[in-house]
């Protein structure tokens, strides 16, 4: 064999690994390597005085954020599933709309969804804060028609909460289940009518089914996300519903704990990993990777 | 089909009215006066002005994060969408034993994908401070090119799925070179799905909150200026900011829809 057949041999064997190399490298130098730091930093022990931080293999850090932190956890995963949802249950029929009957107007319509996209999430929050407060024009009107008492609130609430996240993940929710709708051959429903099937059972046997991939998707792109999320909380919430993401925060930004910050982020990590796996096998997916 | 249903279209606009309403409380109080000595945004209507308009980079601090989210997104979209595209063509072009480990980088892919962003930004920050690195706009750099460069090779790939690799034979018997294949004929062809995912990348540094909480150090962002404001009042020209943001993201979507529409059907 020549130098130069070689060389191109070799040259043609490599070229995916070259084309692979940034990507991969990347996420495993920024992503893959910090968990595992994020895990040494867990077991270490640091001097309050120095921040000179020593390995101790000191797993009961884990025991002591699950401790103080169980509540926080359990508050965000009911958060995020009720976010979730409610999103699922908006999504659905807007979605069934704009695949089946959106015609020429499709294009718009998606458009009209994604419209909150262009404004940032951190805004939108804050307006949300506006039209819910007790002087905002919502409740105002609601209590000059006596339609709630004059010391009724929404702000500080579960409610506020679950509403700011529903609001802000919708999109991501209505997308997905809008993809996987727009796939179905439409002739599959004429099929099941002609077979006199009813319009739940066109619904339940043959629509669900195949927007299956679509919600899961949609979980996973509202559901993560809202559960780790802090900016609704902390805007519309109050201090009796801290979300897990706040002590993850407060953690690391305001106590300067990174080692219970990093036990409480693994922990937060392996949860959510678990919720997948269920939330894949509620949804119906029998492969995961199918789905992403 | 059967016959159009009735409520789904009214259902179908009051969603999307209640999606648009916080938006259009943000554009018409861009327009509101203040009447108190500090020039915060209040929700008591004060009258028209276009005052914030005219002053909108009167707020210092506003104007910097806003030039550097902008900066920070065209830079993370570029580099995510080049390293991104590499990728999904290694892994939707060679088979698993031309390209050995491919299933390891799905799953890493997907552990990516699944992570919620206060871990990364946490064990982001971790690795910093722990290789003594000062947070500022590479930090940032890296780290939104990280929880953007999986869903470009997600959105390429897609798009590489449905392609022709006949074409790109073909332009090869007729003598081109592997890279001029790639420029002309390979490159156009999945232009829409580079777009795309070049777009979502943009567009998930430009609104990144979370991630960029942890690793922006002293240089503030955009949304962690804004998220910072609401403590202690929030400037008028914050939602100017945000009625231009938002103005400009609508235009060039509705020229892509124009556009794409009037692409002939392949």
């Amino acid at each position: 064999m020549s130098r130069l057949a070689f060389a191109r041999r070799w040259g043609r064997g490599a070229t995916p690994y070259a084309l692979g190399a940034p990507a991969v490298v990347w996420l495993i130098a920024l992503f893959l390597i910090p968990l595992v730091v994020m895990l040494v930093k867990a077991l270490e022990t640091c001097s309050p005085i120095t921040q000179a931080c020593t390995m101790t293999w000191h797993w009961s850090e884990f025991s002591y954020v699950w401790h103080g932190s169980a509540q926080s956890i359990f508050t965000s995963l009911r958060f995020a599933a009720y976010a979730t949802i409610i999103d699922v249950l908006l999504s659905f029929p807007i979605a069934y709309w704009i695949a089946f009957y959106g015609g020429r107007r499709k294009n718009f319509f998606l458009l009209m969804l994604l419209v909150p996209f262009f404004v940032s999430f951190v805004i939108r929050t804050i307006i949300w804060q506006f039209l819910l407060s007790s002087s905002g024009i919502i409740l105002t009107v609601a209590r000059d028609l006596h339609l709630v008492g004059a010391d009724y609130h929404v702000l500080q609430t579960s409610g506020a909460v679950i509403a700011g996240l529903a609001y802000n993940y919708l999109p991501f929710t209505a997308l997905p289940i809008f993809v996987a709708l727009e796939r179905i051959d439409k002739n599959l429903l004429d099929a099941a009518r002609d077979l006199y099937s009813s319009k739940v059972e066109v619904f339940r046997r043959v629509i669900f089914p195949l927007a299956r991939p679509g919600v899961f998707a949609a979980f996973l792109l509202t559901f993560i996300p809202a559960f780790g999320d802090y900016v609704n909380q902390q805007v519309l919430g109050g201090i009796s519903n801290t979300m897990v993401g706040t002590v993850i925060q407060n953690y690391f930004l305001t106590f300067s704990n990174p080692t219970s910050g990093s036990a409480l982020s693994a922990i937060v990590m392996g949860i959510s990993l678990i919720a997948i796996v269920l939330g894949g096998i509620a949804i119906g997916a029998r492969n995961l990777g199918d789905y992403v | 089909m059967s016959r159009k249903p009735r409520f789904l279209p009214l259902y179908s606009w009051l969603l999307i009215g209640y999606l648009v309403l916080p938006i259009l409380v943000m554009v018409v109080y861009s327009f509101n006066d203040v009447v108190t000595g500090i020039p915060n945004v209040s929700f008591t209507w004060n009258g028209f002005t276009t005052r914030w308009y005219q002053h909108w980079s009167d707020v210092p601090g506003l104007t910097a994060s806003a030039w550097l989210s902008i900066r920070l997104a065209l830079a993370a979209s570029a580099a995510a969408t080049v390293a991104g595209t590499m990728l999904a063509l290694a892994l939707v072009r060679y088979s698993s034993r031309r390209f050995r480990g491919k299933a390891v980088i799905d799953y890493l892919m997907y552990l990516n994908i699944a992570a919620p962003e206060i871990v990364m930004g946490s064990s982001l920050l971790g690795l910093f401070v722990t290789m003594r690195i000062n947070r500022g706009f590479w930090t940032l750099f890296l780290t939104h090119v990280v929880f953007s460069v999986a869903y470009v090779v997600v959105t390429v790939r897609a798009r590489l799925t449905g392609f022709d690799v006949r074409l790109e034979e073909a332009a090869a018997d007729l003598g081109s070179q592997p890279l001029t294949t790639f420029r002309l004929v390979t490159l156009p062809l999945i232009l829409p799905g580079v777009a795309a995912g070049a777009l979502m990348a943009f567009a998930l540094s430009l609104d990144d909150f979370v991630a960029s909480d942890f690793v922006s150090g002293s240089i503030q962002p955009f949304p962690v200026w804004v998220y910072g404001a609401t403590r202690i009042g929030i400037p008028p020209q914050v939602f100017v900011f945000g009625t231009a943001i938002f103005s400009l993201g609508l235009i060039a979507a509705v020229v892509s829809v124009v556009l794409s529409r009037r692409q002939p059907a392949r």
